[in-house]
């Protein structure tokens, strides 16, 4: 049985159609025929993928050029106008007729091989491997981030924008990871979470700007007090009023599953908003609350004041001081979220609350009580929405239900479906990519030049556009999210990460 | 009390189910049920399928809740029927006795027949954590025990020293269960990835890991090899030998219950048509029919053909 081996064949010596000899090897059994190459021809991928691109590109200019190439133009006070925009429509049928191109020679090229991958990927590997390293530097970067935003933009000043996208950056991690509690641990699809986020603020808002409570402790413990301590007294109670709020909206829904549970929270979400528009007695309506008092350093207002911080501390006053602190607050609070996850990860409630994402009906049948086990998770995840919320609105010092729409939950459930649910450093690593990115959007002014846009061109405007087109791709290529395998809470030689093929995605 | 005549030898009961019935609208799954299993045995259900096995099961685990019947689990020792009708009659779901508890399974949410009443069940086809690790399957299992002190205990948020003995007496617990069914070396793997069989013995393991006084296995000889089939013998022997567990199974595979139960009940149609020792039940002309298929009647001339 000899016939040269199957590579040496020459692509397309072999007539197609013709089936060559077999030679019968001594089992008796007919080796199998050496198929034909698969590559087809050289000439004929590119020709046929340049026929395609050059027919969808006219297909697009047809189609685009009812919708796009006519533009009726208000004219003064006559009659409409119409404008023709050929042009453009050339622009956009060039665009899907160059993209097709591509596309047809790379990832649609005909015979080409598809990468599978059994188990956990590299990528995960990497991740496991850089796990223990990546959290301290993650950690390390946070703390010092506002020292070399001050160093790089040259004095306190000027890094005011980078201190102010830290915080804000930090707050949607915190939201995230708070999130992740109920969504990526406990597998409960919660669409209402900025509820628990207005909770928290609109507590500290109405505590804080509240005038019997200012003459109570005034009577009390000195005038000035409350508006100097307010926020430290007012961040236990709203986390604690939106873990409450979270036990309410547990109690109806903890029946419901998959969508119907999704659609319960968005609705609650909805209420909440609904009743601090409509509740105006209360929450002065759409209005909002404005004149919460600042942060104090524990105590130690940061004015210019001889009492102040900068005059206590021997510093010049800069109102800098304040926007730094509040990012130490917010890195303490976004720490402490993460810490506490960590913690009850490991702890008998969060294994119940990721086996309860994996099979409800066999925790039942080990005496899990599925019922508080939920609750918890609803609970912890809201109290983290809770002191999110606080911080939000002693940041801001002003709410209103403006701040508290349903985007906000898309945009923090997106953060943990991006991140991979159950990760925490994906889901930082999401929040970081979403919301930075979304705000590097707005610096694009290169885009502006001439010979790109032109000055008339506003980047900004297209970023939900591209938050669309990055989350469109990100759910094609990594599916379950940046980091989507799981690390075991514990383990007896070694930590294995479990693929994310086997993790289950909770039912609601 | 008919029913809490010792059927099966001298032993005590562990478990008395009393004319129980399921409705599921017009359909009747299991028609008036009474069946006693004896403490320290094996109880196998068996029957063709349909027969309702699956049914009783739910209702004893409190899956279901029963449409009509009493299903009586007594912790220590046996009550007296007088215990039994006091507790019956006095609406709760459970009351001491003298020799110990008694719990009545139709009156528990599932969870608490589980945590309370101290009946652990696998399933016929397997619920396992499939994304979390063989370890963590078996610590998750001692969820009771673990938070005795609280869901949000303290200690445990902190890890104090006391939180790190319980753990480690949790994790000795779930050592010495792999060590049972042989699954030391994957103990950090992903249960998902185990073999069939050995997700069996998992689930079992993961049963016993909530210290039950009874077993419920689901058909757990179903989809294995004879050696596999073989090796689960071994287990179930020795869970009974080693620990106060009675066991009660549903079985298909023959070998199984002949092999190692004490006492076998057998369903057709919802009703018990047999009742009895494996050599009993093996050669009552009821149960030989309902195997085969043939008329009462006929039953004896294909018993003497098969040689049974």
């Amino acid at each position: 049985m000899v016939h040269p081996p199957v590579a040496d064949i020459p692509p397309g010596s072999l007539p197609s159609g013709s089936v060559p000899q077999v030679d019968v090897p001594a089992n008796g059994l007919p080796a199998l025929a050496p198929l034909p190459p698969a590559v087809p021809r050289q000439g004929s991928v590119v020709g046929s993928a340049v026929t395609d691109a050059v027919v969808s590109g006219l297909l697009t200019g047809l189609l685009l050029l009812p919708l796009v190439g006519f533009r009726a133009t208000e004219s003064g006070s006559g009659p409409l106008g119409l404008t023709y925009r050929f042009g453009l429509v050339a622009v956009f049928a060039g665009i899907v007729a160059v993209l097709r191109l591509v596309l047809n020679l790379t990832v649609w090229r005909r015979g080409r091989k598809v990468k599978t991958s059994e188990g956990p990927s590299a990528f995960a590997t990497l991740a496991l491997k850089a796990a223990p390293a990546l959290r301290p530097a993650f950690f390390s970067f946070a703390i010092a981030y506002p020292f070399l935003a001050i160093l790089l933009s040259g004095g306190l000043s000027p890094s005011r924008y980078w201190v102010d996208l830290g915080i804000y950056v930090l707050t949607y991690v915190m939201l995230g990871w708070g999130l992740n509690i109920v969504v990526g641990l406990a597998g409960l699809l919660d669409l209402g979470y900025v509820a628990f986020y207005a909770v928290g603020a609109y507590t500290f808002a109405l505590l804080s700007t509240s005038v019997p409570v200012n003459d109570f402790f005034a009577g009390h413990l000195g005038e000035g007090f409350w508006t100097a301590w307010s926020f430290w007294l007012c961040l236990p109670v709203s986390g604690i009023l939106a873990a409450f709020w979270g036990v309410i909206l547990g109690f109806p829904v903890l029946r419901l599953r998959g969508d119907y549970l999704a659609i319960v929270t968005l609705a609650f979400g909805e209420i909440i908003r609904l009743v601090l528009i409509n509740w105006v007695s209360l929450t002065n309506g759409g209005a909002g609350i404005s004149s919460i008092p600042p942060i104090s350093f524990f105590g130690v207002p940061f004015n210019a004041t001889d009492e102040g911080f900068a005059a206590k501390y021997g510093l010049d006053f800069d109102s800098m001081h304040r926007i730094i602190f509040l990012y130490f607050v917010i890195l303490a609070l976004a720490a402490l979220t993460a810490l506490v996850t960590i913690r009850l990860r490991q702890m008998p409630v969060g294994r119940a609350w990721e086996a309860l994402r994996e099979d409800e009906i066999a925790c039942r049948s080990l005496g899990i009580n599925t019922t508080l086990t939920k609750l918890t998770a609803f609970a912890t995840g809201a109290m983290f929405g809770g002191f999110a919320g606080a911080f939000f609105a002693v940041r801001v010092r002003f709410v209103s239900p403006e701040s508290f729409t349903f985007m906000e939950s898309a945009v923090i459930l997106a953060i943990v479906v991006l991140g991979g649910m159950g990760s925490q450093m994906g889901v930082a690593g999401a929040a970081i990519l979403l919301i930075g990115g979304m705000e590097m959007l707005r610096n694009l002014s290169f885009l502006k030049a001439d010979f790109l846009f032109g000055p008339d061109f506003d980047p900004s405007l297209y970023r939900m556009l591209i938050f669309g087109f990055a989350m469109v791709a990100v759910m094609v290529w990594r599916p379950r999210g940046l980091v989507s395998s799981r690390l075991p809470t514990i383990f007896l030689k070694e930590r294995k990460a479990v693929s994310s093929a086997l993790v289950k995605e909770g039912h609601g | 009390m008919a029913s809490l005549d010792p059927v099966a030898g001298a032993r005590a009961p562990i478990l008395a189910v009393d004319h129980l019935s399921m409705r599921f609208g017009g359909l009747i799954a299991v028609n008036d049920v009474s069946f006693v299993a004896a403490r320290g045995e094996v109880t196998a259900v068996i029957g063709p399928n349909g027969a309702g096995k699956t049914t009783v099961f739910n209702c004893i685990t409190g899956f279901y809740k029963p449409s009509a019947g009493r299903l009586a689990l007594f912790h220590g020792g046996a009550a007296t029927p007088d215990e039994l009708d006091a507790v019956t009659a006095s609406g709760l779901s459970w009351g001491r006795t003298g020799a110990g508890a008694l719990y009545l399974l139709e009156r528990l949410p599932d969870h608490k027949v589980a945590s309370w009443a101290r009946v652990a069940r696998t399933f016929q086809n397997i619920r396992l954590f499939s994304g979390m690790t063989v370890l963590e399957n078996l610590l998750v299992a001692q969820h009771m025990s673990l938070t005795s002190a609280g869901l949000l205990n303290p200690a445990a948020l902190l890890n104090l020293p006391s939180w790190k003995r319980q753990q480690k007496g949790a994790m000795d617990k779930a050592l010495y269960w792999l060590d049972q069914i042989g699954l030391m070396e994957r103990a950090d793997d992903p249960a998902g990835d185990l073999p069939y069989g050995d997700q069996r013995r998992l689930e079992i393991a993961r049963a016993m890991c909530t210290n039950p006084v009874l077993l419920c296995l689901d058909e757990p000889a179903a989809g294995l090899n004879p050696r596999e089939s073989a090796a689960l013998n071994e287990l179930l022997l020795s869970i009974r030998r080693d620990h106060d567990t009675s066991i009660l199974l549903i079985e298909h595979d023959m070998s199984v219950v002949m092999e190692i139960s004490d006492h076998v009940v057998v369903l057709e149609y919802g009703c018990k048509i047999a009742d009895g020792t494996p050599q009993e039940v093996r050669t009552d002309p009821k149960v030989i029919a309902s195997y085969l298929g043939v008329e009462e009647d006929e039953a004896a001339v294909v018993e003497a053909e098969v040689g049974a």
